[in-house]
């Protein structure tokens, strides 16, 4: 067993009264891909800022690639590499002097540069587009080179907080690959997310609801917490209707909507779909259909923020 | 250092590409320059004057060639009768009329006060002023002259408030030079400095740099020193310039004047830094660069209004507006050819605040990124 790339114990940060990130533990192994969810102002930033050293902790430790953060934060920057939501380049400058400026605050030089400077245009597809302005690409070659101008220096760990914001899925679809690849080649990734679709890709996901931990684990793991408690998918012609019709059933712990449908998250596998169907019948409703599926990371989600906010 | 010079060359790179920056850091001094140089106080001269001489005594034939000889005054018409005036005016013909009452060369030679009246189209009021002062001018020098004659006269052969300050060649120029440089340093060093990093803050990049291992005190020498060059080149620029269209002379030496220019940007870098420390966004920082910096460098500094005639409470702020010692400093080494040791208090005391200022940006980034 490998040392972990990231370990954290009862990190808490406070501003005045304020708890923004409450006793959080948890450990981060090298080359796993961590996925942290949750809503905006659950604490995801705040963690992610204590662990690259911009913010002290109130209390707890978190060590990064071997280095405390709260003793050593410049220590920590050597280590990691760090992309946001904001794509934090200089548009008025070309691709070539974008990359040129992060090589030069990271200190490479001569062969290492043009190496690193190669592999980042590679990456982001902007070969052949060095002289272009950076305010002229598009959102998804932006975000492809921030994140080549972050891990310009290849640390060992990297932080990406809500890198997807704003861009089109097919870059999205994209720029998960090179995380793959990343994680692959034995980088960590730490990412912040709040696209549920994409916390599939992570091999790890820690939930957070109001600066807790509320949950961590596989996708299977988290899904666990329905082990006895199936979700019946429900259509009908209006689905707020239905779903008051199902939260008046005994049978029916909590209800939530799904788009045009309505997941209802039953107390026991007792409960079929026909008894369901009939119930619904009685209280005045034609579903459509409703068939027992699966828990998907967002039933997961809602019920860990319900519990914990309870 | 290296660091720092890949911040420097970033800078200056976003600065050639960010047109409206460039605007700011090097057109608006010469616009400014030519602005007050040219359009509003350029030197008059030649004014066209008409004159009614109703006493044709040898103390108002006198007067009269006093006028002429001035330089500053053509005499174009000779009149009898009022109402020419107003026709010569009407058509433009003339700018300005002297009207010598009867009696002048007997008053005064008996020490009796006299008043000589001046017309002055006053269509152009900056103008009209300053024909008004060289009138006023040559008026006391010739009373003055009466008054030696006679001595223990009780009053002045006529008096005139003279209504430009500080400046008694009437050259307006020479005394507006240092005044634009001291402004121009702040334009260039305090705003776009504050802009740029707070800039910086609002785009996230910040963020990115701060992530990155480089510590405060490279991250602001790169910041600010593609600042301090192209506002020391504006600054020298505007020098050159006013050479060679005001005739601005360079009494003192080069080099104490690049090293007053040199402290008074420093320092006023300083303070952009330290604004930029305190505001979050390009708005706010520039609305207190403009009452921090600007304002009290217009209106406190000398510059405009004269710091001995400000009420007291003013007097007392205008100590720590260092455009008040640069101005000090400037006019010494430009227009008295002041040494160093005659300079040496404004120069220490534009140190001091760069100094300090420098300090308290420095200890609030450092808490900052802490």
């Amino acid at each position: 067993m490998t040392t972990p790339a990231i370990t954290v114990t009862h990190l808490t940060r406070r501003f005045g009264d304020f708890v923004a990130v409450d006793d959080v533990s948890f450990d981060v192994q090298q080359g796993e891909i961590f996925g942290f969810l949750g809503a905006n102002g659950a604490g995801k930033s705040t963690t992610i800022r204590m662990l690259c050293g911009l913010l002290r902790p109130t209390s707890g430790t978190a060590t990064v690639g071997g280095v405390d953060v709260g003793r050593d934060p410049e220590a920590v920057k050597l280590r990691i590499g760090y992309m946001s939501q904001k794509f934090s380049l200089y548009e008025a400058l070309t691709v070539d002097q974008n990359i040129r400026f992060f090589g030069g605050v990271y200190g490479l030089e001569g062969e290492r540069f043009a190496r690193r400077r190669a592999f980042a245009l590679d990456m982001a597809g902007l070969v052949g587009r060095e002289k272009s302005l950076t305010r002229e690409l598009a959102g998804g070659w932006r975000q492809r080179l921030a994140l080549g101008c972050a891990i310009l220096h290849e640390p060992p760990i990297v932080f990406l907080d809500e890198p997807t914001g704003g861009v089109d899925p097919v870059s999205r679809r994209q720029f998960w690959r090179l995380i793959d690849h990343l994680s692959q080649q034995g980088t960590t990734v730490l990412v912040t997310t709040h696209y549920l679709d994409e916390a599939e890709h992570c091999h790890r996901i820690a939930v957070m609801n109001a600066g807790k931990l509320a949950a961590l684990g596989t996708t299977r793991e988290l899904k666990q917490v329905f082990e006895g408690r199936p979700i019946m998918e429900v259509q009908a012609p209006s689905a707020v209707v239905a779903m008051r019709a199902l939260d008046a059933m005994p049978e029916v712990e909590k209800t939530s909507l799904f788009g045009t449908a309505v997941h209802a998250v039953l107390r026991s596998h007792q409960t079929t779909a026909e008894r369901v169907t009939r119930q619904l019948l009685t209280a005045g409703v034609v579903a459509t259909s409703v068939m027992p599926v699966e828990p998907s990371l967002e039933d997961v989600f809602l019920d860990l923020v319900e519990r914990t906010s309870a | 250092m290296r660091k720092a010079l890949a911040v420097g060359i970033k800078e200056f790179r976003q600065i050639r590409r960010d047109r409206r920056t460039l605007m700011i850091l090097l057109f608006i001094p010469v616009f400014f320059l030519l602005l007050y140089g040219y359009a509003l106080n350029f030197d008059i001269k030649h004014v066209k004057l008409a004159v009614e001489d109703r006493d044709l005594s040898p103390e108002s034939r006198r007067l009269v060639s006093a006028f002429v000889n001035s330089g500053y005054f053509d005499q174009v018409a000779s009149v009898t009768i009022e109402q020419e005036i107003v026709d010569l005016m009407d058509r433009d013909h003339i700018r300005a009329a002297l009207i010598i009452p009867r009696g002048l060369g007997r008053d005064v030679r008996r020490g009796v006060p006299v008043s000589v009246e001046v017309i002055i189209n006053g269509e152009n009021a900056n103008t009209a002023t300053t024909v008004m002062g060289y009138a006023s001018a040559v008026i006391t020098t010739e009373s003055a002259r009466y008054q030696m004659a006679a001595p223990g006269s009780p009053a002045p052969f006529v008096q005139l408030e003279p209504r430009v300050w500080y400046n008694p060649d009437l050259r307006s120029s020479l005394f507006l030079v240092p005044g634009l440089l001291a402004y121009i340093g702040m334009i260039t060093a305090v705003v776009s400095t504050a802009l740029a990093v707070v800039r910086e803050k609002e785009r996230g990049t910040m963020e990115q740099v701060r992530m990155a291992p480089i510590g405060t005190l490279p991250f602001i020498v790169g910041k600010s020193l593609p600042y301090f060059v192209v506002s020391m080149t504006a600054a020298v620029g505007v020098v050159l310039a006013s050479m060679v269209l005001f005739d601005l002379p360079v009494r003192g030496s080069w080099w104490l004047l690049l090293l007053a220019m040199g402290l008074y940007l420093f320092g006023a870098l300083a303070m952009g830094l330290f604004i930029s420390t305190v505001a979050e966004s390009q708005q706010v920082a520039f609305q207190i660069a403009l009452l921090s910096s600007f304002l009290p460098t217009m209106m406190l500094s000398g510059f405009i209004f004269p710091i001995a005639s400000m009420p007291t409470v003013l007097q007392i702020v205008t100590y720590v507006v260092p455009a008040r010692y640069f101005l000090v400093a400037l006019r010494g080494v430009l227009l008295k050819g002041s040494g160093f040791l005659a300079v040496a208090d404004s120069l220490a005391a534009l140190m001091l605040f760069a100094v300090i200022v420098t300090s308290l940006a420095t200890i609030r980034l450092r808490r900052e990124w802490a």
